[in-house]
Formats: C-alpha cells, structure tokens, sequence
C-alpha cells in the first residue's frame, strides 16, 4: 500500500522522541492551565503549583480528572487560560443535555488542530486531487469547521455543503465528481436510500472514501456502507472537548485510529476504579491537551468507551492505535436488571442482509417490566413478495438479539423511509420508561 | 404460461393502501385483481395489473418496497362448484397451493383466479392436461 504522510518526521518520530515531547508539552500546559480559576484551584488542592511539580509523564497521575460537569460549571469562562483578545473562535456544547460547554481557540490552537485533521485526511490516502464534500453540519458543531479546515489545508476542493438537502447533496456529489464525503453513518444511509428516487446509482457517482464520525456505528454498519456504496469507509473519533474531529482517524489499514499523541496524551482507565488499564482492555478513554493554548484541558474524562491497540501499524506512524468506541459510560441501557449497550444491538442486526438502512431501539414499560421493541427498516432490494420470509426474518433478528443480548426483544418490520431520519447525530434510542 | 404479479410491503398505517392505489390510478395503471395478506403490524398487497413492469418502477420511485412474483391465473365458470372443480385437480395431482385470490369478470361469465404454487411448473402441466385454460399477459391487458 502507498505510504503518505502529511508530518512524516512527527507522525513516525520514535516513541523515545515522542514521550519526551509530550513530557515538555504537558509541563507547559500545566502552567497555562494554572491561568484558568478553576485549575489553579483544583491543581493547588493536589499539589501542584507548577511545572516544576511535573517531572516525568507519570506525574500526570497526580493530576485529578476533569468531567463534563467541570466543563459546565466553568460555563463561561472558568477555563479561559488567555486573554479573550487572543481568542479567535468559540466552540460550545448544544447543551441538550444540560448546561452548554465551551472551548475557546486562539489563532495557534485553530492552526494546530487544522495540521492534526490534514494528517488525518492524508492518512486516508486522499490528497490535493480529491474533491471533499462535506456534509457535518457548519457552525457550533465542531464536525463542519473541523474537517473543512483541514480538507482545505491540504488542498483537496472543498464542498462546504453542512448536513441535510439530500437531493441536492446528490447532484452535486454528481455535477462535481465528489471523490471523498464527511458525513453520519446515518446520514450515508439515508442518501444511498435516496440515490434511486432521484435518479441515479452509485456508479454514476465517483465516491471512493467515506469519512465517517460523530456517531458511534459498529463494524457491521462500515462493512455494509462499504458494500452498498462501493468505497472505503475510514473511521473517525474527535469531541468538542478536544477541538472537534482530528484527535483519531483510521489510516489505510482501517484497524483502529491513530490518535496524535504529540497533540494529546491518551490513558484508558476503568470507570469505576479510575485506575489504568492495560493495553487491548477496554475501559473510559481519558484525554489530555498538550498544545492548546485558550482552554487547556487535563485528563478529561471523554465518556467514550473502548482500547488501546497494543501492535504497531503496518503504515509506519507510531502513534498508537484507539479501537472504535463500543459505548459511553452514559448510554448503557438497563433492561430488566441487563446491561445492554446500544451498539451491541446494532452489531447484530446490520449483520442481516434483509435489514435496511435505519433502526430504532424503543424501551417501554409492560407492567412492572421493560419491553425492549427494536424496529428495523426492511432492505427492498431483498424482498421477494412472500409472507412467509418476513416472519422468518423477525424470528432470525429475535433470536440473533436474544442469543446476543439475553434479552427478548419484540421485532418490528418497517418500510424504507418511515422511521425517523437524523441528518446530524442520530437519535437511535427512545426511551419512554418512567424514570425512578 | 405464468403472469406476474406485483406485492407490495405495507406498514398497518392509515392510507398507506390509499397511497398505492392513487399512485397508480395516476399512472394509468388498472388493477384486475387485489389481496391484502396481513400479519401482526404488516401486511403484503397482492395485485395484478395491466402493465406491472411500469407499476414496480412507480412504485419503487416513490420509496414502496415492491417486487414481482410469479403466479398462475385461471378461468373457471362463475358457478357454484367452479373453484372446487379446480382444486379438486390439484389435490389429485399433489399440487401444494400458497395462496390464491379470485376475481369475477364485467362481460361474462367466467371468474379468474390467482394461484401462487411452489412448483409453478408442474402445476402448468397438470392444468394443461386437464384442459383448464390458463390466462396470459395479453389477456390481462384485453380483460
């Protein structure tokens, strides 16, 4: 395979080299971050008053976590490391969830994270000579800016069209000869579905990489996008929190995605013991900026579960690898007393080449009990018209999920089309239980 | 001689049969021939049109999961025991049927019905020894 690099002396630099980097940057930004109010409290109370406290990188330990309701009770400013002339952009959380959060860039963080999402895209395989439509929505949602940037940067020809208007997302994928997308799972879905209606097919399209993010899919969903749309489809992995996409991207040998290491310090610990844990274990991953300069942030806790893959790449970068992001720490289901994580649901019907492009997992209460229906869109390409195959496919997604999940779930065969479409995040769990 | 017949997937939802119908009245198409074989929340629309090859592509356009299927139509006399007649073969000849439908004609005194078998092929032959007629695609479309 074509080795490409955008940084290659930093992104193959030797581990030696690499940690020594992330010990003097994490020095530097101990010190910004005892600008901000709420570190140099919280920092003082462990400690540490300084970079001169922080002496090898397994000082970092010493360093207490930081949580999203941190991030919300700084709201706005307790975590603006600089003076707000210095500042170019702001970031903040929809605050669907709560009270917003929000991270401010200077002029020097946009520039880094720009750098860090061109390696990603020239990881990719893509170059100056691709044609990038990017569908993540523009504006406060870090997925548009982020990746356009970056696309920009590395000269590719950029479609800034944001998410949503599909037919017209179709026709100029067609008019313009669009080689490389960013956009949901979901979403990607949804547009193969529509490909038809409006005329054309995949080939008369020229898509040949798919980046996809800001939803958690399973390798189910990448296999079958790749099948249906004939291209390669990379994973992607980034939060506001961390600038946006570019914290991990997959490279050509799509196993796992590199995450910049000199941009970041990565640690995987259990939720519960907040301990580390081992390579190839699977636990919260934990993210510390090293390079931003207006809102530093020191092991903050993603939420986002999954592993560090212990093997190097074939592709030369030596910044290791994060597995794709099996759940959240926050969207773990408990069914009758079972843990049950969205993800491992869809892993089993996307498996099913009669289901469609859209689910959705419902939770209802049944008397005392929880009902568990999930509703799948039927494939039409696979329906040959008898009655009989229908409920042989209910029956097979029945007992593949009970097999799955230990739970017995009530399966719904919907039409293409019917069940809610999400041209941002999707919204694949209803929960209408009542809460205790 | 087989005819194809046209079935629709169609969520138990109000007007989604309405849906169907309009879409092909306004492309001209004439339904002879309907059932609905329903189950819990779903339900499979069974047609047989005059023109079914431009009926899938409509209704494919419009986002209906749509396909063709094989079926059998045969004429009978539209009198008591005209069906038992029919069935009476096939029984006799070990012929499984799936499902049938039938529909009675303006102009004369036949009935039609629709048969899905699982060996289509056989029960042609047997139809034919029997000399029961078998209705073709021009027929449909003359009907």
């Amino acid at each position: 395979m074509k080795k490409a690099y955008w940084n290659e002396a930093q992104e193959t630099s030797s581990r030696n080299t690499l940690k020594r980097l992330q010990l003097q940057r994490l020095r530097q930004v101990i010190d910004r971050a005892l600008k901000t109010p709420f570190y140099k409290a919280r920092l003082r109370r462990a400690g540490i008053s300084g970079s001169r406290d922080i002496k090898t990188l397994d000082d970092l330990k010493k360093v207490p976590f930081t949580t999203k309701d941190d991030l919300r009770e700084c709201y706005p400013d307790g975590l603006l490391a600089v003076d707000l002339k210095d500042v170019v952009r702001i970031h903040t959380s929809s605050g669907t969830t709560g009270t917003p959060t929000v991270i401010y860039h200077t002029r020097e963080d946009i520039a880094n994270w720009t750098e860090l999402v061109a390696r990603c895209i020239v990881a990719t395989g893509a170059s100056s000579k691709d044609v990038f439509q990017n569908m993540m929505s523009y504006g406060m949602f870090t997925g548009g800016l982020g990746l356009h940037y970056g696309a920009e940067r590395v000269g590719m020809t950029v479609i800034p069209m944001g998410s949503g208007n599909t037919r017209r997302q179709i026709q100029l994928m067609h008019d313009f000869k669009t080689t490389v997308v960013h956009i949901t799972p979901s979403y990607l879905l949804h547009i193969y579905s529509k490909l038809e209606e409006c005329g054309f097919s995949v080939s008369d399209l020229c898509l040949q990489k798919a980046y996809l993010g800001a939803e958690p899919y399973s390798e189910n969903t990448r296999k079958k996008i790749e099948e249906l749309l004939n291209v390669d489809a990379y994973n992607s992995y980034g939060l506001s929190e961390m600038n946006g996409p570019g914290v991990a991207f997959e490279c050509v040998y799509k196993r796992g995605m590199h995450v910049w290491e000199d941009a970041y310090i990565m640690e995987v610990i259990d939720p519960h013991t907040l301990q580390e844990v081992p390579a190839q274990e699977e636990g919260e991953i934990v993210f510390t900026t090293l390079t931003r300069r207006a809102t530093p942030l020191l092991r903050y806790r993603t939420r986002d579960l999954g592993f560090i893959y212990k093997d190097e790449c074939k592709c030369g970068r030596t910044h290791r690898r994060l597995s794709r992001i099996t759940g959240r720490t926050d969207d773990m289901l408990i069914i009758n007393g079972v843990n049950v994580y969205p993800s491992q649901i869809e892993e089993v019907i996307m498996r099913i080449p009669q289901v469609g492009t859209n689910y959705q997992i419902c939770l209802e209460k049944d008397g005392a009990l929880d009902k568990l229906v999930v509703k799948v869109e039927i494939y039409s390409k696979m329906f040959k018209g008898e009655l009989g195959e229908l409920d042989a496919l209910r029956a097979r997604i029945k007992e593949d999920l009970r097999a799955s999940i230990i739970i017995n779930p009530s399966v719904e065969l919907h039409e293409p089309g019917s069940l809610p479409v999400f041209e941002g995040k999707a919204k694949r769990v209803v929960d209408s239980r009542q809460k205790l | 001689m087989k005819l194809v017949q046209i079935s629709v997937f169609l969520e138990n939802k109000q007007g989604r049969l309405f849906e169907v119908c309009s879409l092909l009245g306004k492309e001209k198409i004439n339904i002879r021939a309907l059932s609905v074989a329903e189950s819990e929340e779903f339900g499979i629309l069974r047609m047989v049109v005059d023109n079914p090859t431009k009926a899938v592509a409509a209704l494919k356009k419009r986002g209906f999961v749509a396909s063709l299927t094989d079926i059998v139509a045969v004429e009978v006399d539209d009198k008591p025991g005209g069906l038992a007649s029919i069935l009476g073969v096939f029984s006799k000849n070990n012929i499984n049927v799936e499902y049938m439908y039938g529909f009675v004609e303006k102009f004369s005194d036949k009935a039609i019905l629709v048969f899905r078998f699982d060996d289509a092929n056989k029960a042609i032959k047997v139809l034919a020894r029997n000399k029961i007629s078998i209705i073709g695609e021009k027929d449909i479309k003359s009907l």
